[in-house]
């Protein structure tokens, strides 16, 4: 199939026209503004025949979708930063609704200060929602997440919402070759959406009622399973796609590259300077273990590729403040019961959109060397050589 | 069958003499069976879905606060997409979901035009929690967030006009209801459901016993009450034209009104309070019968 040089932005909103999505609601936020502008171009040329509303906050943003997807009908948003944080409220509401819905992060820093530049802080701080989350490396990747997230999120073992993360700027407004699959092709792949407890007239039906603490609890124990068991369909889903559409992701959860015995534990765009490191053999003895769902998290695949190595050197694009990054934390939590655990060190890099280069990596990679198991670190830049 | 029984069960859990729970039945008997109906948090959401029990008979959504326009939006949305232009779809909310914290949903819908019917059930103060003061809560109640002090006789403020606001951004149709007005209330809704395209409110008085300090069995008395001092007017804008439903003979006298309700009794004998409420009440009227008596225009969905 052909592949065209287009912006990531462009690919995303070429692909949403192709998933048969019946409603879009959006607000603008720097760096998703180009999706939305070209899903809004896009409609008004009367490419994608669908509902497009053009909503008065992110809040109502999310609030349309959920409605929209509780009616029956296909629907996306996409949002970043501030954007997400005003979500917060309906983004937990929604995993809880167990509603199918499909977002795109433009992954940003959080205020404050403002900054608009990359990090992942803000999905981050969604990460006990309930949602999917899926990071990708590449624009491909996020074209090919979100056909993949419409089928996980509607698979009636599943009914999660699904968050597809890429990285602000690095990803959105990169120009690369990509492929965007036909929307027959698309369509045949998806099927028509289905909800199954969808609000209807003809069969009424009560939806976001009032629970008490015993039922509360109850069902939040089946959406905590719910995540943890998505695990199995999102493996499933990848391969299903990779098959007909030809692209694998690692396993669909986890990737890993190269087989150095130091491991560089990552997310995000920045996976793609490490595995140019690691091909040039410019990072001595590392490999690349790349987390792809950071939700449901793979606990007991990550251990499976971690265990015996000499060192995991956690890569976050985030900080949970007053402790430390947030992937670390749980890559260490994950390693807590093998018996020769390697040592777990966490450098915190990259936030607010400062770079992340081969100098930073070769850095991160030489100081975790010599320091000790449970060496946290934040590299403000100050630190790399620009020499390298 | 009782009033609106056929979409709304009875066995919720609103206080004896609920005032919202009144105009639920009448609101939902007129709007029929073919409607889905969006709910912000408060009072008659808490009180009607106690997993998993419901007292809707029709479909119905909650989702959060101050969303139940923009959920609304996305359901009506999605039923245009899917070739359904038969359905309703209904946002109802209390004064807190709707003027003060879900205000910027309703707006929005508005300003779209959304082919929605918005209901606002003012029961003039967050019942739910505790009768806090809200954007809806009128000047000198006492509420729990405005108390009577020994220096601050309650809220220092004037109603947030929903309504007009309404009209201001071109709503299709905006009219205001009271349950002592019932079948003016019905019509009401039953105009704003058969209309189609453009945003359609309805701004309802919905007396709160429990939080108002007021005999359960004298709810429908203070709601009449109302209307017959002239602090809440019956009226209705269409195509921009005023159109004021319900004119006392003469006003009864504010005090008549107050001396009911335990959230103004510390007003009662404070003349100069309770002729500002009047002259304030006067001045409203002044405005709104010129309005309808000059036939001004009024802004208009074109
Ligand atoms: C974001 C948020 N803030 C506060 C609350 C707490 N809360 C729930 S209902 C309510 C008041 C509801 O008032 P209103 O909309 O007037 O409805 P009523 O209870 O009076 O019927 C409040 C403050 C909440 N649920 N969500
Ligand atoms: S507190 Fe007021 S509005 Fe709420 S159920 Fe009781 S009477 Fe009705
Ligand atoms: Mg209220």
């Amino acid at each position: 199939m052909a592949r065209e040089v287009m912006e990531g932005s462009q690919a995303v909103a070429r692909i949403v026209a192709n998933c048969d999505v019946k409603v879009i609601a959006a607000y603008p936020i720097t760096p998703q503004t180009h999706i939305v502008q070209e899903l809004a171009k896009m409609h008004a040329d009367g490419l994608i025949d669908c509902e497009f509303v053009n909503v008065e906050a992110e809040f109502s943003a999310i609030s349309a979708i959920l409605g929209a997807t509780a009616a029956g009908a296909r629907s996306f948003t996409a949002t970043s930063s501030q954007g997400l944080a005003l979500m917060h409220e309906v983004v937990f509401a929604a995993a809880g609704m167990r509603l199918p819905l499909v977002m795109v992060i433009a992954n940003r820093a959080l205020s404050a200060p403002i900054n608009i530049w990359n990090d992942h802080q803000d999905s981050i701080a969604e990460r006990d929602s309930g949602w999917i989350q899926i990071y990708c490396e590449s624009v491909q990747e996020v074209v090919d997440s979100v056909v993949q997230a419409y089928k996980i999120a509607e698979n009636k073992n599943v009914l999660l919402p699904v968050m597809v993360c890429m990285d602000g700027f690095y990803l959105t407004h990169v120009y690369e070759p990509v492929e965007i699959p036909p929307k027959s092709k698309v369509h045949k792949f998806l099927g028509k959406f289905n909800y199954p407890y969808k609000l209807d007239p003809k069969k009424p039906l009560t939806m976001g009622p009032l629970g008490f603490p015993a039922d509360y609890a109850r069902l939040r124990k089946q959406l905590a399973e719910a995540v943890w068991n998505s695990k199995k369909v999102i493996k499933e889903v990848h391969d299903i796609y990779a098959k007909q559409f030809g692209r694998v992701y690692g396993d669909g959860l986890l990737e890993v590259y190269g087989d150095g015995s130091i491991a560089l534990v990552a997310m995000g765009s920045v996976c793609g300077t490490i595995k140019d490191m690691i091909d040039k053999d410019e990072l001595k003895d590392v490999c690349l273990v790349r987390i792809r769902t950071f939700r449901p998290f793979p606990k007991d695949e990550i251990v499976e590729v971690l265990k015996d190595r000499d060192a995991v050197v956690v890569l976050d694009r985030n900080i949970s403040l007053g402790n430390a990054g947030a992937v670390y934390l749980e890559v260490r939590d994950a390693l807590y019961d093998e018996k020769d655990k390697p040592k777990v060190v966490d450098f915190v890099v990259g936030l607010g959109g400062v770079d992340v280069n081969k100098a930073t990596l070769n850095y991160v990679v030489e100081k975790a060397r010599t320091v000790k198991s449970g060496h946290v670190e934040i590299v403000d830049g100050s630190e790399v050589s620009s020499s390298y | 069958m009782g009033i609106g029984l056929r979409q709304f069960a009875p066995g919720h859990r609103t206080c004896a003499g609920c005032g919202s729970a009144i105009v639920f039945r009448h609101v939902l008997e007129a709007l029929g069976d073919d409607v889905i109906i969006c709910q912000a948090t408060g009072c008659m959401e808490v009180t009607t879905t106690p997993y998993p029990e419901t007292s809707f008979k029709v479909p119905w959504i909650h989702v959060v606060f101050e969303n139940a326009a923009s959920v609304a939006t996305g359901v009506k949305r999605a039923l245009k997409a899917q070739g359904n232009n038969h359905t309703r779809v209904v946002a109802m909310g209390g004064d807190g979901g709707m003027i003060d914290i879900g205000f910027g949903a309703v707006s929005g819908a508005l300003e779209r035009g959304e082919d929605i019917i918005i209901i606002v059930y003012d029961t003039e103060a967050y019942s739910n929690t505790g009768l806090q003061r809200s954007g809806g809560t009128p000047f000198g109640a006492s509420t729990t967030t405005s108390p009577a002090g020994k220096k601050i006789p309650g809220k220092q403020e004037w109603k947030k006009n929903i309504a007009m606001i309404a009209v201001m951004h071109r709503a299709k149709y905006v009219a205001t209801a009271n349950p002592a007005f019932w079948a003016d209330l019905q019509a009401k809704v039953r105009k704003a459901y058969e209309m189609e395209g453009g945003t359609r409110l309805i701004h309802i008085y919905s007396p709160c016993p429990i939080g108002w300090h007021v005999d359960p069995s004298k709810t429908i008395k203070v709601a009449k009450l109302a209307v017959e001092t002239g602090l809440w007017m019956l009226y209705e804008v269409e195509e921009g034209k005023l159109k004021i439903n319900y004119k006392p003979k003469e006003f009864k006298p504010v005090e008549e009104y107050f001396k009911l309700q335990g959230r103004f009794k510390h007003l009662l004998g404070r003349k100069d309070i309770i002729e500002m409420v009047e002259r304030h009440v006067r001045e409203h009227w002044e405005m709104m019968e010129k309005v309808e008596k000059e036939g001004i225009d009024l802004p208009k969905l074109v």
